[in-house]
């Protein structure tokens, strides 16, 4: 079995194909930035990007994503490894407590803007509800994903004016 | 009662609270955070040896390196660069930051120019190394900034002799030796080298910068680990990945104290990825090794596979058979009649034979799970003789201590790497995860990851006691509080002493503020493991003590803020250890006036104050809430906060955001319970933490002040319920008096 992680087409071998995404991320493919919470999609600790969309992928059995291109935390800095808006973010914001919520907290704000560019206070709510943050950085993400809401809408314009 | 010892997880955490004072010298410091603390029981915590509390107020030994300037542990200038090394564990409340930021403040090096690197496990070097108590910053204050001191004066000695000048003649700022007479400057890298030859001064003779003379304390600067976070990098306990390494799960009775009588390890060794499965027997002490299954997999879902499919018969004849209901139940009888004294001051009778109003109360809360977001976890290596830990641990000498004991190799014989922790709470405090992950690397002889399941994290964590205090209270003619007594159940693992942050301590509010206190404590014995949970004991005394005060104003017929000011008094020290109140009144007076308290609010409204002195922090809540069919919406929670001088600016205010946010989400909805020894929670579908929607505007506001700085892991959660409470109360007339609220049949809107 293959699987397009992050622009690249990786090779399973012979896996269970029940495995969760989330273990061949971690335990096959070294991508251990995507974490382990609960095991049953109440954390959203695990969750990456399945052709832009959020999923939990401790409960999204591998040989469901098929053809599909998976996105995780590693994928997100540009080619020259630059932060995207939404990292960078949350390092000019320093959201983080122990910081293990995270990057699933990052793929989830990552794919709320990839769907609605300029998000309200309820998008934003409703987007994030499912990730939970034990350190209690709520307050902080809140306004990372405003900034890197704010940072993108600027890049796009400045790319418009530029065409 | 189990057979099992419990001695290493008793009141093992250091707590600053009660009778516990600031200090302005640094071996004062030490006592006031050691404080009543048994001295045996710190150096268990701590995995000090030795001799006496080597805390790093003595400046350890400096190198030998003639090329890099190295004169304690903490600092390394060479011509490449300045390295800060971070010596206590990472686990969300940003000491990786705040403490090279002190060291690099005397060392008066620009932050951008500093790399800050994880150091390794050395008392010799570091004195104790460990993440609990609120103390990483104010145990280290006074340490850190001598030590960057040193290697400042180092500095400029150097330069001096190079340009033939007097020291006093020149200065640093941001790593450089300046010599403005002259107009020329050397960076402390063109010069470390000559630092490294001069003679090392006497920490202790070195002047520190006064607090106006800070550029970096006090700002805001973001985590040094913040873009390896954001790009994923293998940071945490859990990431580790070793050449040839396999995964291994442990399946523990789901009542402790049980013990394997038989399992199915011939199926599981049967099972695809699966390498090895065999039984541990445990080592008797419920904070090491308790018996179980070991599972060896190629990978973590083969091994968690082979976890669900493990059947076991568990001999439980020595095993927990706590029951909830059943304390409840006792608690219930026990309320009635009177317990051992703990407080007894004045004459708490006559005072309510005369009071003109009482007040009473049955206050209850359950007992809750530290619910860290990476499950323990733990990757081992033994080989030949000697054990190597990943571990994300609070307490790593204790780690290495421990595992060497059920390995029964020498713990000069184990290196215990620390890693960032995902969350701590308190919970890594205990290595029991440590302890399995060396015992099955012994037997599998390659290196393994243990990784526990959420269900295991919830099954086996060390919890926060539950509690109960029936509550009796007098107020005289004039509205003044004359009489009050708190009648306290708790629990004990034991036998006698009351489980960690369940045992009420002398100094417990309003002790020494009301004349007339009688606090009683009675334990009810528990086999399932208690121990230190964010705020030990403050977490749930405060709640109780802060929201019968405000019964006792309302029975009064009073403004509870005028009565909280009252019972505080005049501005005076506590004992030697206790708060102070001046500060304390100080940080009501300004939460309650940037809440606007006593303004007109909306129909349906209502504010609540609290204060509470834990950690050595006094700080101030005050919550704005509305309520509707018991649906609380908790509109903004000001917090007024007076902990000393502030290091990190963001990390601070972070970590009162934290505290809020954790503490309205364990008030609200968070408990487990226990029927026939076993934890009836297994997983977060039924331990239900706050998210995004339900989290309140939080202000933070910090008095400026000149006492050394103490540590805000933990002072700020405990006001935050009884702030909550009081403000229910005030706006819909319902006391709460059990938490979660949701067992009132309140939530969150």
């Amino acid at each position: 079995m293959d699987l397009k992680v992050n622009g690249e087409l990786r090779s399973l071998g012979d896996i269970d194909p029940q495995t969760p995404l989330l273990w061949v991320l971690r335990d096959e493919l070294g991508l251990v930035g995507t974490k382990f919470g609960c095991g049953i999609s109440q954390c959203g600790a695990c969750t990456v990007l399945v052709d832009g969309q959020a999923v939990k992928s401790c409960s999204y059995p591998v040989s469901t994503v098929g053809n599909a291109a998976v996105t995780t935390v590693e994928g997100l800095a540009g080619s020259d490894g630059s932060l995207n808006a939404v990292q960078q973010a949350w390092v000019d914001l320093d959201v983080a407590q122990c910081g293990y919520c995270q990057a699933g907290q990052i793929m989830a704000a990552e794919a709320l803007l990839r769907a609605k560019p300029n998000p309200g206070d309820d998008d934003i709510d409703q987007a994030m509800a499912p990730n939970l943050c034990r350190c209690g950085t709520y307050i902080r993400i809140r306004e990372a994903v405003k900034v890197a809401a704010a940072t993108r809408r600027s890049a796009a314009e400045a790319s418009d004016a530029a065409e | 009662m189990t057979a099992l010892n419990y001695a290493d997880i008793g009141d093992v955490v250091p707590t600053v609270t009660g009778e516990h004072a600031m200090a302005s010298d640094a071996n004062a410091t030490t006592d006031l955070l050691v404080g009543r603390l048994d001295r045996r029981q710190f150096l268990k915590l701590t995995g000090l040896v030795g001799g006496g509390l080597m805390l790093s107020f003595t400046m350890p030994r400096a190198f030998g390196n003639s090329a890099a300037l190295q004169p304690n542990g903490y600092i390394k200038i060479d011509a490449t660069g300045i390295l800060i090394y971070a010596k206590n564990p990472e686990i969300g409340q940003g000491v990786k930051t705040s403490l090279p930021m002190i060291v690099a403040e005397e060392l008066d090096a620009a932050w951008e120019d500093v790399e800050v690197v994880q150091s390794t496990i050395d008392q010799s070097l570091y004195g104790v190394q460990f993440a609990g108590g609120s103390m990483s910053i104010p145990m280290n204050w006074d340490a850190l900034r001598r030590s960057g001191a040193t290697a400042r004066a180092m500095l400029l000695g150097a330069a001096a002799k190079r340009w033939g000048v007097e020291p006093s003649s020149i200065s640093t700022r941001d790593s450089h030796v300046i010599h403005a007479a002259r107009g020329r400057k050397l960076a402390y890298t063109e010069l470390a080298a000559e630092a490294a030859a001069m003679p090392v001064p006497n920490p202790q003779s070195l002047t520190l910068k006064k607090r106006d003379q800070f550029r970096l304390l006090g700002k805001r600067i973001t985590g040094v680990d913040n873009e390896a976070l954001v790009r994923g990098e293998p940071l945490f306990g859990i990431d580790q990945t070793l050449p040839g390494m396999k995964y291994a799960v442990y399946q523990k009775c789901p009542a402790i104290g049980g013990k394997v009588a038989s399992a199915n390890l011939d199926a599981i060794k049967a099972m695809p990825g699966v390498r090895d499965a065999f039984v541990l027997e445990g080592n008797g002490n419920a904070g090491e090794l308790l018996p179980g299954v070991a599972i060896i997999a190629d990978n973590t879902y083969s091994a968690i596979q082979a976890k669900r499919a493990l059947k076991v018969e568990w001999d439980e004849s020595d095993a927990s058979k706590d029951s909830w209901s059943h304390a409840k139940a006792e608690a219930e009888r026990l309320r009635h009649g009177s317990g051992p004294q703990v407080v007894n001051t004045g004459d708490v009778d006559a005072a309510f034979a005369s009071g003109a109003n009482r007040a009473s109360g049955f206050y209850t809360y359950h007992f809750v799970s530290h619910a860290t977001l990476e499950p323990q976890n733990c990757t081992a290596w033994f080989k030949d003789g000697k054990l190597e830990l990943w571990a994300p641990t609070q307490t790593p000498a204790q780690g290495i201590g421990s595992a060497a004991k059920v390995v029964g190799i020498s713990p000069s014989n184990v290196t215990l790497h620390q890693l960032r922790c995902g969350g701590g709470f308190g919970r890594r405090l205990y290595n029991d995860f440590t302890c399995e992950a060396a015992a099955i690397a012994k037997r599998a002889g390659v290196p393994i990851k243990l990784q526990w399941t959420r269900e295991d994290d919830m099954a086996y964590d060390l919890y926060r006691a539950g509690g109960f205090h029936q509550m009796d209270g007098a107020v005289d003619d004039d509205g003044k509080i004359t009489g009050w007594r708190d009648r306290f159940i708790t629990f004990t693992n034991d036998g006698s002493r009351p489980v960690s942050g369940g045992g009420i301590h002398p100094g417990v509010f309003p002790a020494g503020l009301v004349d007339n206190v009688r606090v009683e404590q009675t334990a009810l014995p528990w086999s399932n493991r208690c121990a230190a949970w964010r705020a030990p004991g403050s977490n749930v005394f405060g709640f109780v003590v802060q929201s019968f005060l405000d019964e006792l104003a309302h029975a009064a017929g009073r403004d509870s803020l005028e009565v909280l000011l009252e019972v505080l008094g005049e501005p005076r020290q506590m004992g030697r250890r206790g708060m102070h109140t001046g500060r304390a009144a100080g940080v009501v007076k300004l939460a309650a006036k940037e809440a606007g308290w006593g303004r007109e609010l909306s129909d349906g409204h209502g504010m609540g104050v609290a204060f509470y002195y834990s950690h050595a922090g006094h700080i101030a809540e005050v919550a704005e809430v509305s309520v509707n069919q018991k649906q609380v919406n908790v509109h903004k929670v000001t917090v007024a906060a007076d902990v000393g001088p502030i290091v990190n600016l963001s990390g601070a205010e972070n970590q009162m955001q934290g505290s809020v946010v954790d503490g309205l989400s364990t008030m609200t909805g968070l408990s487990v319970t226990f029927e026939n020894g076993r934890v009836q929670q297994s997983n977060f579908d039924r331990y239900p933490m706050l998210k995004m929607p339900s989290t309140p505007e939080v202000a933070v506001h910090f008095v400026d002040s000149d006492y050394p700085p103490t540590g805000l892991g933990e002072p700020a959660l405990p006001p935050l319920a009884p702030a909550v409470c009081n403000a229910i109360f005030a706006a819909c007339g319902h006391r709460i008096r059990t938490l979660p609220i949701s067992e009132e049949g309140f939530s969150l809107a």
